[in-house]
């Protein structure tokens, strides 16, 4: 029996659009932030701005945007029936964002009460669109690498969750003698590799020969990249049951594995970015660009500080890392994307309302290129703004305050998007009705 | 001439490689290899489209639109008609995948118009809407539209997938 499929399930565009454009909104306040707390943010990854920054990027920015980009993608490469994406949307979308505010609010304020509400907040939202994927993706007769690896990616974010939910618990409680340092490591290499990087590569097999026409990326690669990576974090959580000196000893290789494995897909999708059929640039080539180098630096620079361990062991470097990887890799592809699917779905779901003898404006016009240039010269400025603020911090104020002018750029743009979107609708359907009458 | 990229530009996606070199010719091997050619096509009339070379984007064009438009009648005409017949399916897959050759074929047009203009700013514009479209197009024939057929049709894909080989041939 063959399961019905109608490749019509790609969700109403209000469903992925609230997230995109509640994204950048938070990029906006971590820049305030730095540039609020100045050096004192980047004294060490445990410093409140830090922590705060971090995480109003990680489950604000990034969360937002992938959960809106997923629901939109998966119901399109998988034609996977995802379950009334309306409701899940009318449903997640406000709670994410509630639960990224009391988070951030709990790491800025110090207030152990909000952890536990940040806590539930995620529990409930993530919960409930964990389980919506992961039907959509298990039920769906779509073949090719690039589902089975959004399905490990679902799971990365599980698992994030849960230590996710268990670490701010146990904040909120005030346990002492919890091993916090070991599960905070095991949080962020799940959240990091098993669910962001994972989602990305997953989406590359994908998007990257599509927009740039590249050859495909070789079929072992497809396979090795999301299965080596599983392995590595998994062998990486033993650290919450092996005692402290045992886990010391293969800490290292474990690690060096995962950093071959992120350098060798960044240098695979620069290469195959050299090798492209279709000659012609855009700001999404170029995000994809920076981003596979800031991978690359990522990688680089973790097997230097594992190297010198005097490097490494000084309270910047993981900032370091954390920069290079949060708005240098992550936040790139994001951004790059974004300029790709917004205009594309503009231009879908006006076409279904026009008639053919008046076509919907072209991708292009959507959102005009200098705007999207412009936007990405000062994302790249910030980046360097950052890494220079982490080796010198009295530029933190600066580097916060061009980040955070950088997310507005890029909310205006989206914003620009959407209204040329309801100008057009508004015009079309007069248009019908004036013809009609 | 058509045959001769086709056979040289299989490439080698994940299905190839599950069904291994020596298989059958199946519906999944000949086609996307088909569409790798398409996109051949489109890329070299954009790129001369940026260069202001028109006389060759009008060839380009002229062989882009001429080699899509017999992609698109040959599924319609030979293999939709065969997986509606096998699986009763009339308003599935194969009603979406039409309505797509049609926004494509509209495109299509817009493009052809642009070229005539020389109007660079459309022509790319156009080009951009039409690879994104023609992409998630095809991924969506390939990931499932295709395998499905495979799966269904049984005995008639090797004589279906020598006469869609044929047909695209001629183009």
């Amino acid at each position: 029996m063959l399961p019905i499929l109608s490749f019509e399930q790609a969700p109403p565009i209000s469903v992925p659009y609230r997230f995109f454009l509640t994204a950048p909104l938070f990029g906006i306040v971590a820049g305030l932030i730095l540039t609020w707390y100045g050096p004192a943010a980047l004294l060490s990854r445990w410093s409140s701005g830090a922590l705060a920054m971090t995480h109003l990027i990680v489950v604000d920015f990034m969360l937002q945007a992938m959960c809106g980009a997923l629901l939109q993608f998966v119901a399109v490469v998988a034609g996977a029936n995802i379950w009334r994406p309306r409701l899940v949307a009318t449903v997640v979308h406000p709670l994410i964002t509630t639960g990224a505010v009391l988070l951030a609010s709990a790491f800025v304020l110090e207030w152990p009460p909000l952890f536990l509400m940040a806590a539930a907040t995620f529990a409930i939202s993530l919960g409930f669109f964990l389980t919506v994927m992961a039907f959509a993706l298990l039920l769906t007769p779509a073949r090719g690498m690039t589902i089975h690896v959004l399905r490990l990616a679902i799971f990365g974010l599980l698992v994030t969750l849960v230590l996710g939910v268990i670490l701010a618990c146990v904040l909120g409680l005030q346990q002492t003698g919890f091993p916090l340092l070991m599960f905070v490591n095991v949080h962020v290499a799940w959240g990091l590799g098993g669910w962001a990087l994972m989602l990305v590569i997953g989406v590359s097999f994908l998007v990257v020969p599509m927009f740039q026409l590249t050859p495909a990326y070789p079929v072992w690669l497809t396979r090795v990249l999301p299965l080596g990576l599983l392995l590595v974090l998994s062998v990486w959580s033993m650290h919450l049951i092996a005692a402290n000196g045992e886990a010391q000893a293969w800490q290292s290789a474990v690690g060096f594995a995962g950093m071959l494995l992120a350098g060798l897909y960044a240098i695979t999708t620069l290469w195959l970015q050299l090798r492209r059929r279709r000659r012609l640039t855009d700001v999404t080539f170029f995000y994809w660009r920076v981003a596979m180098l800031a991978l690359l630096g990522y990688a680089l620079s973790w097997g230097l500080f594992a190297a010198l361990p005097q490097l490494g062991s000084h309270p910047r470097a993981p900032l370091w890392l954390g920069v290079l990887i949060l708005p240098g890799v992550f936040l790139s592809i994001i951004i790059g994307m974004l300029y790709k699917i917004m205009p594309f779905l503009n231009w879908l779901h006006l076409q279904r309302i026009v008639s053919a003898k008046t076509p919907p404006p072209n991708m292009k016009q959507m959102i005009p290129e200098k705007a999207m240039r412009g936007q990405m010269t000062m994302h790249f400025a910030a980046l360097a703004l950052l890494l220079a603020a982490v080796l010198w911090p009295p530029l933190a104020p600066a580097a916060g305050m061009v980040f955070a002018a950088s997310c507005i750029w890029l909310e205006w743009n989206l914003i620009g998007a959407v209204r040329i979107y309801k100008r057009f609708k508004v015009q079309i359907l007069a248009d019908a009705a004036s013809r009609e009458s | 001439m058509a045959v001769k990229v086709m056979s040289t530009s299989i490439h080698k996606n994940s299905l190839t490689f599950f069904l291994g070199q020596n298989a059958m010719p199946t519906i999944s091997q000949t086609l996307p290899a088909h569409h790798k050619h398409c996109d051949d096509l489109f890329s070299a009339a954009e790129e001369a489209a940026q260069r202001g070379q028109w006389k060759t984007c009008s060839e380009a064009t002229g062989r882009y639109m001429q080699t899509m438009l017999a992609h698109f009648d040959a599924e319609e005409s030979l293999l939709f008609p065969a997986f509606e017949n096998a699986t009763g399916m009339t308003s599935g897959p194969t009603q979406m995948m039409r309505i797509e050759h049609d926004q494509m074929r509209n495109l299509l047009g817009q493009l052809e118009v642009a070229q005539k203009a020389q109007d660079a700013d459309t022509f790319s514009g156009v080009a951009e809407t039409l690879l994104i479209l023609m992409q998630q197009h095809n991924m969506k024939e390939e990931n499932i539209l295709y395998p499905m057929c495979d799966q269904t049709l049984g005995a008639q894909v090797e004589q279906l997938s020598a006469q869609l080989s044929a047909r695209l041939a001629e183009a």
